[in-house]
């Protein structure tokens, strides 16, 4: 048998965020293996992106703890904690607005976190980010537009090629495909799911579409009032839920 | 001359020594930005008037007092700062880098190499070089505290896609000693490789943004580039028109309304002294006989 405890990528005790008296998370417990995607569903108000802003460090919790390659990130101080923010971790916004510099153009928007990490060189910069913006679909072309001049989806795929460039390890993500139509979030889904393989990516999605979790996820947590009523392999929970409300909430997506 | 009404170089004791602190805390800290609690003066924030604090604040009764503005000594601005501090303070004033202990600058180092004793105060308009791509102080101050300048480079970048080359040619962000990333104040780059290994103390106060820094003598300076993009301190590719100097940093003249213009040196000083030693240049008015 495996020491667990030396291979888990992030290891996840007891995580709690209270907002006054109101409960973001209470007593959350996971851990996460390299090469995994774990995705957290439930629905609106149910503490997914207050646990995924803590275990990122956008948020401190109030209690539990969060080891990565068993390091506690709570305990590190801030520059340690940043430097991570832009090498081994990544985050990717719902809202493109949040993860990109709208005034910088797409290629300065890849380049940002290579020069964060001390590329000097314009030539090799610009390379990479022509290399990314074709990986993300985006015509090489556009490369000094602004995201403004972008679709929405151009915007998020964007977004995803600028957290990536680096080759981070763990990638965080808030309802990536969310505010996208339909056939927009089919085809972003198809090109996460590629990068995902590829890059070998570790990833906490956290989503309420169901289909979106089936397509990405290995395993699933279902949250409910900030707590993890549900947990298990991806087809486990949506084919066969114990949980009365996960039922409830597989049957009403199903029936669509 | 001095007009009695006021304290020594107008602001109180109190202010001066709170400005001093503030100064030798940035000698300490080169290249870091020291808030302080910046003065109402009697002039508009866009004359320099945290230049005139600082002034103010290093003055002594036996300094001499040179103020240039582009390197001018003769601008409006430039006059009415040297009067101000004849005014209040009695001080010789002179034209000639050489001969003054304390210079105050909008936008240029003069040619003249300075030396240790001097002090170069600049006008700072915009302490914050990372302002451009982050408008929240407290994420700049955290950038600074931390030494995360990739988003320097950011702009540098955004410079060569957009003009091919680094276009930016005012203002040229500067590394110090290997820690704080400093604007230098709206001096061409041109001057930029002045900056570094200067014998003189070089104080930098900003007064609507409420911020003083400085460089104390032989600091080293560097400024931003790429590996492919080296920095490269320009100035228009011509001799001075009046005193024929290959090396100063020129302006371009207007001199008629068909076109005609004719490059001269910036530092008026400068230009002076080399033409009444006899230097030539295109346009010089014909030798007398
Ligand atoms: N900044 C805040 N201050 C106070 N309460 C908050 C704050 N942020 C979230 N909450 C509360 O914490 C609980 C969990 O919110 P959270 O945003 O984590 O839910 P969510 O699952 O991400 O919801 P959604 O699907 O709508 O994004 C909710 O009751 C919410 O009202
Ligand atoms: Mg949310």
């Amino acid at each position: 048998m495996r020491d667990f405890k030396d291979t888990a990528l992030l290891q996840v005790e007891g995580l709690t965020k209270r907002y006054g008296a109101r409960i973001g998370c209470a007593d959350v417990s996971f851990d996460l293996w390299p090469g995994e995607v774990l995705g957290i569903v439930g629905e609106s108000g149910s503490g997914k992106s207050t646990l995924l802003s803590c275990l990122a460090g956008h948020l401190t919790p109030d209690h539990g703890r969060v080891l990565y390659q068993g390091r506690d990130t709570l305990a590190m101080n801030e520059p340690e904690r940043r430097v991570l923010g832009r090498t081994d971790w990544a985050f990717v916004h719902q809202n493109p607005r949040d993860g990109l510099r709208m005034g910088v153009s797409a290629g300065g928007n890849v380049g940002e976190r290579l020069m964060a990490v001390g590329a000097r060189n314009y030539g090799a910069i610009r390379e990479a980010a022509t290399d990314w913006l074709a990986r993300v679909e985006i015509d090489a072309g556009r490369i000094d537009d602004r995201p403004r001049q972008f679709s929405g989806g151009m915007q998020q795929r964007l977004q995803i090629a600028r957290n990536l460039v680096t080759g981070p390890k763990l990638v965080f993500m808030d309802e990536p495909t969310g505010g996208l139509d339909v056939s927009v979030q089919a085809r972003l889904l198809d090109l996460l799911r590629g990068l995902v393989r590829d890059m070998g990516l570790s990833v906490i999605l956290v989503t309420h579409d169901l289909a979106v979790a089936r397509l990405l996820a290995d395993r699933l947590m279902v949250m409910q009032g900030g707590h993890v009523i549900e947990h298990g392999l991806t087809d486990q929970v949506l084919d066969d839920p114990q949980a009365p409300y996960t039922q409830l909430l597989v049957s009403s997506v199903l029936q669509v | 001359m001095t007009d009695h009404a006021y304290n020594f170089a107008y602001l109180d004791e109190a202010t001066k020594r709170m400005i001093r602190r503030a100064i030798l805390k940035g000698i300490a800290v080169p290249g870091y930005q020291v808030p302080f609690a910046s003065r109402e003066m009697p002039m508009p924030y866009g004359w320099g008037t945290g230049g005139v604090q600082v002034t103010a604040a290093c003055l002594t009764p036996e300094d001499t007092l040179k103020v240039i503005d582009q390197g001018a000594d003769d601008t409006t601005n430039a006059v009415s700062i040297r009067k101000f501090f004849e005014r209040t303070g009695g001080v010789e004033t002179t034209t000639h880098t050489s001969e003054a202990s304390v210079i105050q600058t909008r936008h240029r180092i003069p040619e003249e190499p300075l030396r240790e004793g001097q002090i170069l105060v600049y006008q700072v308009p915009i302490p914050e070089p990372l302002r451009f791509l982050e408008p929240r102080e407290s994420e700049t101050r955290k950038m600074h505290a931390l030494e995360e300048y990739g988003l320097m480079h950011v702009k540098l970048y955004e410079d060569i896609a957009r003009h091919g080359e680094i276009s930016t040619s005012y203002a040229y962000p500067v590394n110090v000693e290997g820690r704080y990333v400093m604007d230098p104040s709206p001096i061409p780059k041109f001057d930029n490789p002045k900056l570094g290994g200067n014998p003189a103390i070089q104080l930098f106060g900003a007064g609507r943004e409420q911020r003083i820094y400085a460089l104390p003598p032989f600091t080293e300076v560097v400024s931003l580039d790429f590996e492919d993009h080296p920095f490269q301190a320009s100035k228009a590719d011509h001799d001075c028109d009046l005193c024929g100097c290959a090396t100063s940093y020129l302006d371009e003249v207007i001199t008629d309304d068909r076109g005609g213009r004719m490059f001269v040196c910036s530092d008026t000083d400068f230009c002076e002294s080399r033409r009444s030693a006899g230097h030539r240049g295109r346009l010089s008015p014909e030798e007398m006989a």
